[in-house]
């Protein structure tokens, strides 16, 4: 550094001089450098720009991609539940209208004797009394002519019709009585019918609500198809509750098998032994979680048995005869493997009634038979659980089933998501790196402002005598 | 045919995991019981001591409690030894027996007239590489005099590397009250015994305090 500014006498003057040759290099390579800085930070501008837009086509491939795995889910999953309602509208036919000609024959015959009845109860006019023509002959009789007899006429025309009343009284209620015994009759009847058509209205009913499902679904089956953005939002938020929730219920499952292994591992090492170890891990632990992994695998195999999942195409794709022996395969081993814990979770209440009572030997105390009373509750208590709790680890199958599927549409969503923050950054870098160029040639020309200053004066004053030349 | 393929794969698994070689972490504690001279009265202590280290350890371990006497390098004086089986279950059940051997040894001991407590470590330092644990720990309830009958050779180098030698209980006998360098010698002489033929040394007095004893 001293020998830069010893080339003169003076260091100043030096120092100058050195500024002065320094600017006029600069000065000198002024257009090389800039274009240099402005290539640089074009090609760094272009990298990164080409790294953007390659990054925003993946992102762009991924999520048409995603949009087809989505529409394609729900789609599958529409036409499950549209095949269900017509499985439940096929058994609905199946079991109650199925009969329906029975019914309607029922429904005939019913009609048919209320009609018979009806026709032996209408009501028949009692016959015109035999009087009459006696009352129309008297009548005719002149008052002139045998004026006499009139009153006995008259006393037997009173008699006789008295009479006829009488009978006439007696046979229209007899008639009477036996109307209403045939209306009695027909009451069960017309029961009958209102039973079967109010049964047969339900049914209908239940139809006409399960088409009035139908139609929903197969409105929301039509979007889909058709791949509209409404249906693909709604999947895609639908997913994601569905990943969260089947999150959750598969986390108090981890606490369920968590509470299970703590029931079995001590026991266990009276199977394995209680101090050998495998790697870094007691046996007896290895061995206990193996059998939860177990029931499990033994839980998946019975909900896919039994249809409620569809994890495995396979066993869902097995013909009735293989599944139904798969089930209760599955179900056999399930239950002994309960059996098998909920016997541990006895031994593990024994053990530990073994090493207190063993603790209180060496402490010298006798308090445990205090306790031990009341010890048939938490032994029962584990029994019940370890028994209880492989079952309950079967359903596990349904939350699982449902984060798997909707693990793709999160993890795809979730990959576009950092792809559109990769492609952001890669632009923004892009358009940093030219406006850096820029801003790098205006601080290289920053110590050349006299020169500048003085080449820009230059320039006017010859634009001047030009113009002026000109004119 | 998948479904079978899979069950058959964890029904290997659980059986390669019941068979696969397997390591464990045992300890081997040797107690030797001083019952020379009026250290005899001191044997309740002992038991207390004995009861507590039962309770400490655990399957697969191996405790054995020996006297100390005249001529201690002999199989006859050991009082209990058991190495504890691998189910917890009769592990608990040998705890007990070995509490009951202890019961009926402490009732019922005689003092010797002698102190050999070299060759009671000699006899625990055989015993416990033969059981091959991977802790070794001798336990020595004494006042750390020894006192040698006429005769008996006990100047021998010891090979104690891998092992814990625990001084309980060193009682400050008469004449150390008299003058404490003996007792301070005593020590030392002991711990350096023990620290040149590779072994560690350590004397816990309190035995109020003795969770850091296993």
């Amino acid at each position: 550094m001293e020998f830069l500014l010893n080339i003169t006498p003076s260091p100043v003057l030096s120092a100058v001089l050195w500024i002065v040759l320094v600017i006029t290099a600069l000065y000198f390579a002024r257009p090389t450098a800039h274009q240099l800085l402005l290539s640089l930070g074009d090609s760094l501008h272009r990298v990164f720009r080409t790294g953007s837009v390659s990054i925003t086509g993946a992102e762009k491939g991924l999520a048409a991609r995603n949009r087809e795995v989505l529409l394609a889910a729900g789609r599958e999953a529409k036409e499950r539940i549209v095949e269900r309602e017509f499985d439940r509208i096929n058994e609905t036919v199946r079991k109650d209208l199925a009969n329906f000609s029975a019914l309607h024959r029922n429904l005939s015959e019913s009609i048919s004797r209320i009609e018979d009845d009806h026709q032996s109860a209408v009501d028949v006019p009692p016959d015109p009394p035999g009087w009459v023509n006696a009352v129309e002959a008297v009548a005719a009789i002149d008052s002139k002519d045998n004026r006499v007899g009139v009153g006995n006429v008259l006393a037997d025309i009173h008699k006789s019709l008295v009479k006829d009343h009488k009978e006439a009284m007696s046979a229209y209620s007899e008639a009477s009585g036996k109307r209403h015994a045939t209306l009695r009759k027909m009451r069960p009847e017309w029961r009958l019918i209102q039973q079967t058509l109010g049964k047969i209205g339900k049914n209908v009913d239940s139809l006409l609500g399960r088409s009035v499902t139908i139609d929903r679904h197969m409105q929301e089956y039509e979007s889909i198809v058709q791949g509209e953005d409404r249906a693909v939002s709604i999947l895609s938020s639908s997913s994601l509750v569905y990943f969260f929730v089947s999150a959750l219920v598969m986390a108090v499952a981890v606490g369920g098998a968590t509470i299970n292994f703590s029931l079995i591992a001590r026991p266990m090492a009276e199977m394995v032994g209680g101090t050998s170890l495998i790697g870094e891990f007691r046996t007896a632990d290895i061995a206990a979680l193996v059998i939860i992994l177990v029931e499990i695998s033994m839980g998946l195999f019975l909900m896919e048995s039994l249809r409620i999942t569809r994890l495995f195409p396979v066993i869902g794709a097995l013909p009735d005869n293989t599944r139904v022996r798969m089930i209760w395969i599955t179900f056999t081993i399930l239950f002994l493997l309960a059996s098998v814990e909920a016997g541990l979770a006895y031994m593990r209440e024994v053990l530990l009634h073994d090493e207190l009572a063993t603790s209180a030997l060496l402490r010298g105390s006798l308090d445990v038979a205090a306790t031990s009373e009341y010890m048939w509750i938490t032994t029962a208590a584990q029994m019940g659980m370890g028994f209880i709790l492989p079952f309950a680890l079967t359903f596990v199958a349904i939350p699982l089933e449902t984060f798997v599927h909707s693990l793709r549409t999160v993890v795809g969503l979730a990959a576009i998501g950092l792809l559109r923050l990769l492609s952001l950054l890669f632009r923004l870098l892009g358009n940093g790196a030219r406006h850096l160029g820029r801003l790098l040639t205006h601080i290289y020309d920053l110590p050349l402002f006299i020169p500048l200053w003085w080449a820009a004066r230059d320039v006017a004053t010859n634009e001047n005598d030009l113009t002026e030349a000109r004119l | 045919m998948t479904i079978t393929y899979r069950v058959t794969i964890i029904l290997i698994g659980l059986v390669l995991a019941s068979c696969a070689p397997s390591r464990t972490n045992s300890s081997g504690v040797y107690m030797l019981v001083d019952t020379s001279g009026t250290y005899r009265e001191e044997i309740q202590k002992a038991q207390q001591i004995i009861r507590y280290t039962l309770s400490r350890l655990d399957s697969t371990d191996t405790f054995a409690v020996a006297r100390v006497d005249t001529g201690s390098f002999s199989e006859r004086d050991i009082v209990a030894k058991m190495t504890f089986d691998d189910r917890p279950s009769t592990a608990n059940r040998q705890k007990r027996q070995f509490a009951e051997q202890v019961e009926t040894f402490v009732s019922g001991a005689q003092s010797s007239a002698y102190t050999d407590i070299t060759g009671g470590l000699l006899q625990a330092v055989e015993y416990l590489n033969e059981k091959e644990p991977a802790s070794k720990t001798v336990l020595i309830f004494s006042d750390l005099k020894e006192d040698l009958q006429d005769g008996y050779i006990r100047d021998i180098e010891f090979d104690l590397d891998g092992f814990d030698v625990i001084a309980l209980n060193v009682t400050k006998l008469r004449s150390d009250n008299v003058d404490p360098r003996e007792y301070l010698s005593r020590l030392s002489e002991w711990q350096h015994k023990v620290e040149s033929s590779g072994g560690n040394w350590r004397v816990i007095n309190d035995l109020d305090g003795l969770d850091g004893l296993l």
